[in-house]
């Protein structure tokens, strides 16, 4: 019998599987893995530097680019961050707005992770469920932002501006007929809380779809079940939180208990898991989808209710209205100190944090008092899970490297920085 | 809450003593200062006291403090003809290859680890500030045996700040280039760079160079004495 040697296989920065840019240093013992050492840094920005040289707003643009399949909820961790220095009021349907766009995007994350997950570990019908349903997602963000994923909508004191009355519509091309455009417009005839409520009442027979998929699929269990094993007191020492906290077991979602914005006033329920594997995570993942659309359905049906204003107007850090600047002298000037010099905050340091769909995405800001950050520190979710990639996938096959990756919900944007 | 916070930090104070350099209740958020010699004796307490039972290391990084509370553009002081015109260069935006920022005394060490902590059973959170005592050689324990997830953490502050974690099991760098030079996060090196990157069809590879942008800084940072915010601080309010 020929002796076998360890050997040290490279896998990545170009892997499909690899989910962007992760190059994993695998020590092999055949094909079970020894040791696991990932390499980052390869989409490094330095977000947080760039931010120190920029006044306030003009940074709210990096943040949609750091988890970039959860846009919002990377913007909304920063505004709370000047917020809570300036104690400023967000008007409540602002804060209703946020938390709405915050579960549309928590839903658009997890469409994400779904479908690549699932594709990695081969059920590649997954991957194009996910990402129809993705696309209507996607238009919300374009009706409210005009953008599809870097939004860059939430300002310190609310939201850009208010929900639009009409949808934008598809129109005929050459590569869309009459009859694929009627179809797509269909629910695009009114307002834009027409069109989400109305995906909020088809999205649960969505996820049932999904569920058909691989809940009980045999392939699937296979492949997640008992894989990337953590317990309730190594996932606290890892540094674990959201989705892969919970899937250990710990119940702990800061919408409950630490709530922000309007969450307190919220109906839902925090899914758990008991294993602490990656079918326990998956199961956690599904069931924060439909709490999600619940959260949604209680937004829409407030937010028709109730109009109001949007962004605060505090004109020494939101812009004035364009007739006010126009008409009147004070309105002019708040105009130009806030797009030359921008706003000074008052000197201090302050942490937020908001139950991102990865987990906590917190935000250290350190103000000396004056127009730009002096420190900005982002606490990026996936930072953490992922150092713990070699404690997960040692003992597991080469194979289950993918799943883990999968599991962990991996995004290089915010990883990086 | 904040009743809770006064008698959460007065428990700090009661079981850590003298142990606690300085302790800043603001914004609902509890600051301490550690010094580094007594930092994982703290931390092993804080982590394994019932009373605070931090069970989660949720975020540790650096801060380069050299240049906290410098303005490029005096706005304190009117002359007859008006405010300064004047920006003088003061950060690290304005530097080109080569320049130096000038160190300002600010009384305070040059470098801290400043780490979040989270406790599940108190639902409570806990800012630590460790000051390294030596700025050119800036030297702090690692706190790696009482979290596991200071490991990342610890090699990004080292990476970008050049803090040393004295017992940290790999110290390596983690987010810059392989074979990169310099601390990039320090306020003295400049927002463009070192060296840019480029292919050359003359060697067929790879090779770096010295930057060739200009530095371009469009809004100078400015500080101003805000009225609207003096008025939260009742001492700053009653000079």
């Amino acid at each position: 019998m020929p002796e076998i040697k360890n050997y040290t296989l490279n896998f990545g920065p170009q892997h499909p599987a690899a989910h962007g840019v992760l190059r994993l240093v695998l020590e092999m013992d055949g094909e079970v893995i020894e040791r696991a050492d990932p390499h980052i840094g390869l989409l490094h920005r330095a977000t947080e530097k760039l931010a120190e040289s920029k006044p306030y707003n003009q940074s709210i643009g990096y943040m949609d680019r750091l988890d970039y399949v959860s846009m919002m909820c990377n913007e909304h961790g920063y505004v709370l961050a000047i917020e809570k220095l300036l104690q400023l009021e967000v008007p409540i349907r602002g804060q209703y707005i946020r938390v709405m766009f915050d579960e549309i995007t928590r839903i658009l994350n997890h469409l994400m992770w779904i479908g690549t997950h699932a594709l990695d570990v081969g059920a590649m019908t997954m991957f194009l469920y996910a990402f129809r349903e993705r696309e209507d997602l996607m238009d919300m963000y374009e009706a409210v932002s005009g953008a599809r994923m870097h939004a860059g909508y939430y300002r310190p004191g609310g939201v850009a501006r208010d929900l639009p009355d009409r949808m934008p519509l598809y129109e005929i091309s050459k590569w869309r007929s009459k009859k694929d455009a009627d179809r797509l417009n269909a629910n695009r005839q009114s307002s834009l809380i027409d069109f989400i409520d109305d995906f909020c009442k088809r999205f649960p027979t969505y996820i049932d779809e999904y569920e058909t998929l691989l809940t009980d699929n045999r392939i699937w269990k296979q492949r997640t079940v008992g894989i990337g094993v953590v317990s309730p007191e190594r996932a606290y020492q890892l540094g674990f939180t959201g989705p892969m906290l919970r899937g250990s077991g710990i119940e702990w979602d800061l919408r409950k208990k630490q709530p922000y914005e309007v969450y307190a006033e919220m109906d839902f329920d925090i899914p758990v898991g008991t294993n602490g594997d990656s079918y326990d995570r998956y199961l956690v993942r599904i069931e924060e989808m439909r709490q999600s659309n619940r959260i949604i359905r209680q937004c829409v049906d407030w937010l028709r209710a109730n109009p109001g204003l949007v962004l605060s107007d505090n004109h020494k850090v939101t812009p004035p209205r364009r007739e006010e600047m126009k008409a009147d002298m004070e309105g002019l000037i708040h105009h130009f100190k806030l797009f030359t010099e921008g706003y000074t905050l008052p000197a201090g340091e302050v942490y937020t944090a908001i139950e991102h769909p990865k987990g906590e995405f917190g935000v250290y800001l350190i103000s000396d008092g004056s127009n730009k950050p002096y420190r900005l520190k982002i606490r990026a979710p996936g930072f953490a899970h992922l150092s713990s990639m070699n404690e997960m996938a040692k003992g597991h096959m080469l194979a289950d490297v993918v799943a883990i990756i999968g599991t962990q919900d991996i995004v290089f944007g915010e990883i990086d920085r | 809450m904040s009743e809770s916070l006064q008698l959460h930090a007065d428990a700090l104070q009661k079981h850590f003593g003298d142990k606690i350099q300085n302790l800043i209740l603001e914004y609902a958020e509890i600051t301490i200062d550690i010094a580094p010699a007594a930092l994982i004796e703290v931390s092993t307490a804080l982590r394994d006291t019932a009373d605070f039972a931090y069970q989660q290391l949720i975020d540790l990084c650096g801060v380069d403090y050299s240049q906290l509370g410098q303005s490029e553009w005096q706005t304190d002081k009117a002359s007859h003809s008006g405010f300064s015109r004047a920006v003088e260069p003061g950060s690290m935006g304005h530097l080109t290859f080569g320049d130096e920022l000038e160190a300002v005394a600010t009384g305070m060490s040059r470098f801290a680890s400043v780490m979040h902590l989270i406790s599940y059973t108190h639902n409570r959170r806990l800012r630590i500030r460790v000051f390294a005592e030596n700025d050119d050689f800036p030297m702090i324990p690692s706190v790696t045996e009482v979290w596991s997830s200071a490991d990342w953490y610890e090699r990004e502050s080292f990476d970008l700040f050049g803090i040393l974690y004295s017992n940290h099991p790999d110290l390596r760098r983690i987010l810059t280039d392989y074979g990169f030079i310099g601390h990039p996060f320090r306020k003295d090196f400049p927002l463009i760079g070192h060296v840019e990157m480029r292919y050359d069809p003359e060697q067929k590879r790879v090779i770096y160079e010295p930057v060739s942008i200009e530095p371009r800084v469009l809004v100078p940072r400015v500080i101003r004495e805000d009225h609207r915010y003096l008025k939260n601080d009742p001492q700053e309010a009653a000079k």
